[in-house]
């Protein structure tokens, strides 16, 4: 089956699929993509599922179930290089809010019959299991750094992808700053990639692309309590979509509830 | 006796993961259980305590393929409970971004996911070696739903800008004039679409089935209605708990959904269609007829026909709502948080999407109920596996395989939003 091209997969652990969506939301390039590498395995696209060595590996999802710790000790035997996309992966995601709950009494919650159910106390990123080759933040991924990610990999070089805050995109865009009409926003602190969206569409942001590279995030809370925010609002801000990304764990542990 | 086992790792093709066992005794089909067993994200657990102004954005994070369909049942419910109704300009926009999800999502699952099990490729890129322009086509369409998605929800994936009480930007009548003949675009597309798959080999199969699905007083439905059934159900959102009931089996994370009364039954475009077909446009139901769906559909194969016709509807409902825009003076409706229960159901791409939330008096959650679209299929899904499967049992095992993967397809199964993973295994005893 080998024809020259670099061998792509894409890997599902706990997550919504959003991330791996992206891949087919990229329309007007997946042809071309898939023309350029060979999609080995892409089980939300193609019932074609090559077994490994494969070139690049893409991971969606955190890891919550003993199974998934296993599997991806597995996926990262087959793979050169092995990049996270997205928040789950990345940071735990979402469902690593049980992280700070007891697991039995969230599952007691939800399911009639406890017992039938098996999962991890902590919901982990990939990081926490095996070494990483890269990690593409957002929840969701933005499809263009995507693809850049995946261009780079081939080619042997280092992805470009901006490490500065979501503020440096509000300017580039020359959207007016919401903090300065008074709304909270976690753009200074939060990883730029999505386009600045949510201060175009005049709300404050809420994070989901987690932190930048070393963030003040004391200074942004401090501004936040000055705007009248909470403590509580504040400690739910840093503690939603990235709440195990250690400089937001660090700031929403410092604030009540 | 021979036990014959086969293991096909998940199925391909569905959003989510999750696994198949067929139990063949003597010869026979004595069952079948769709096994989803992804590990349960919580979500119902971890939304208490939060506030009812963050749960669009964190409800959005149940599935990156229906991101809306979660987040308007949420703000449905949330203004119910808070005693607010958002009418005029607002509710046509949360129309019409749910038509945006319906383009995008049916045209993902239409030529993306289920067309290569009716021709005969593992993928639709596979399938564009022999069908490049129909699958160009298809990704046109996607992007055009997905585009709407971006003008009024800011981003595709998980849109940042649904809030209770209608949206925080409402768009310029001027920002719809590109999108508009995309539009326009995207419905010739949807129409040859449609005609196309019609022609596609369908299996011989009917069952007589219980459909469900909101109905509205003269729309074909999208976030609001009473839910109603092809038997005697017509009942009010909040009356759900009373005709249905969810129960946890041991071979499943997902929950299943029943009638009490009557046990299984089916949601999504064959139950919309079903149940609304006199609420579509006098020009759809004729190219209805035309492709012989006119006396209703029974054959979920032909599911594929019905959710083209879908977007067709989506594409027409999306471009009536834009020619009839004005720009409304706020972009949301003030809300009072209160002490209270609140419900909102609402048609998601897969069907009816239920919720249920308790407030605390400052709008903090104390309980969330989600019932999704998936796991209210989950026994109709399994009914007609062993329908489809028992005439094929003396076949070789990847005929029964193929065949009752495509079945599991029919259903377009979001398997993350109802918890999830399918492992197709044949026991033969």
């Amino acid at each position: 089956m080998e024809d020259g091209r670099p061998r792509l997969a894409v890997w599902k652990f706990a997550s919504c699929d959003g991330c791996q969506l992206s891949l087919l939301d990229c329309e007007d390039e997946l042809l071309a993509l898939a023309g350029a590498v060979r999609i080995a395995s892409f089980l939300e696209a193609s019932s074609a599922v090559e077994p490994g060595p494969y070139d690049l590996s893409l991971v969606e999802g955190s890891i919550t179930s003993e199974h998934d710790a296993r599997r991806i000790r597995e996926v990262r035997q087959q793979s050169k290089y092995l990049v996270t996309i997205g928040a789950c992966a990345t940071h735990g995601g979402i469902q690593a809010l049980r992280n700070f709950a007891n697991v039995n009494e969230f599952i007691a919650a939800v399911y009639a019959s406890p017992e039938y159910i098996s999962t991890l106390a902590n919901s982990t990123p990939i990081a926490a299991h095996v070494p990483v080759d890269f990690e593409l933040q957002g929840c969701p991924i933005n499809k263009t750094q995507l693809l850049e990610v995946i261009s780079a990999f081939l080619a042997g070089r280092k992805p470009a992808i901006a490490p500065h805050s979501v503020c440096i995109e509000c300017k580039q865009r020359g959207t007016v700053c919401v903090m300065v009409l008074g709304t909270p926003c976690l753009g200074p602190v939060t990883h730029a990639g999505c386009g600045a969206i949510c201060p175009r569409y005049r709300r404050g942001c809420y994070g989901c692309y987690g932190p930048m590279e070393s963030p003040n995030t004391a200074a942004l809370a401090h501004e936040w309590r000055a705007l009248g925010a909470p403590p509580r609002d504040i400690r739910r801000a840093f503690r939603t979509f990235n709440a195990m990304a250690e400089p937001f764990l660090k700031e929403s542990s410092a604030h009540g509830d | 006796m021979a036990t014959r086992t086969i293991r096909v790792g998940y199925l391909a093709r569905v959003e989510g993961e999750g696994a198949l066992d067929l139990h063949i005794s003597d010869g026979r089909l004595a069952r079948a259980e769709l096994r989803i067993f992804e590990p349960p994200r919580l979500f119902e657990a971890l939304l208490r305590g939060r506030s009812y102004i963050e749960t669009p954005d964190i409800i959005a994070r149940i599935c990156g393929i229906c991101p809306i369909a979660y987040q308007m049942s949420a703000v449905h419910a949330i203004e119910n409970a808070f005693g607010v109704t958002v009418g005029g300009q607002l509710r046509a926009l949360r129309r019409l971004i749910y038509c945006g999800e319906w383009i995008e999502s049916h045209a993902l699952h239409v030529v993306m996911l289920h067309a290569p099990d009716f021709l005969g490729y593992p993928d639709a890129i596979a399938m564009a070696r022999d069908y490049g322009d129909a699958v160009r086509s298809a990704l046109a369409l996607k992007k055009t739903g997905n585009e709407l998605l971006r003008l009024l929800g800011g981003r595709e994936i998980h849109p940042v800008n649904v809030r209770p009480g209608g949206f925080y930007r409402v768009p310029e009548r001027s920002e719809f004039r590109p999108i508009t003949e995309q539009l326009m675009d995207a419905r010739d597309r949807a129409i040859d679409l449609v005609r196309w798959v019609a022609t596609f080999p369908f299996p011989d199969f009917e069952r007589d089935y219980e459909f469900i699905a909101l109905r509205h007083a003269d729309e074909y439905p999208f976030n609001e209605g009473r839910i109603v059934s092809n038997r005697d159900l017509d009942i009010d959102i909040a009356d759900y708990d009373s005709e249905f009931e969810e129960r946890h089996v041991a071979h499943s994370t997902a929950l299943h959904s029943l009638l009490k009364r009557r046990g299984a039954y089916l949601v999504g475009p064959l139950a919309r269609y079903a149940l609304n077909f006199d609420r579509l446009p006098a020009a759809i139901q004729a190219l209805a007829a035309e492709v012989g769906l006119a006396d209703g559909c029974q054959n979920p194969f032909r599911s594929i026909v019905v959710r083209a016709l879908e977007i067709v509807f989506a594409c027409e409902e999306a471009l009536r709502l834009i020619g009839m825009y004005e720009r409304p003076e706020e972009a949301s409706v003030q809300i009072e948080p209160r002490a209270a229960v609140g419900f909102g159901c609402t048609e998601a791409p897969r069907g009816i999407c239920w919720h249920r939330y308790e407030f605390e008096a400052d709008g903090t959650i104390r309980t969330a109920r989600i019932v999704p679209p998936t796991s209210q299929n989950q026994l109709s899904i399994e009914a007609d596996l062993i329908a489809v499967a028992a005439p094929l049992v003396s076949e070789p095992d990847d005929v029964i395989r193929g065949r009752c993967e495509q079945s599991i397809r029919n259903y377009d199964p979001c398997i993350s939003c109802s918890t999830h993973f399918l492992k197709l295994s044949v026991r033969r005893t």
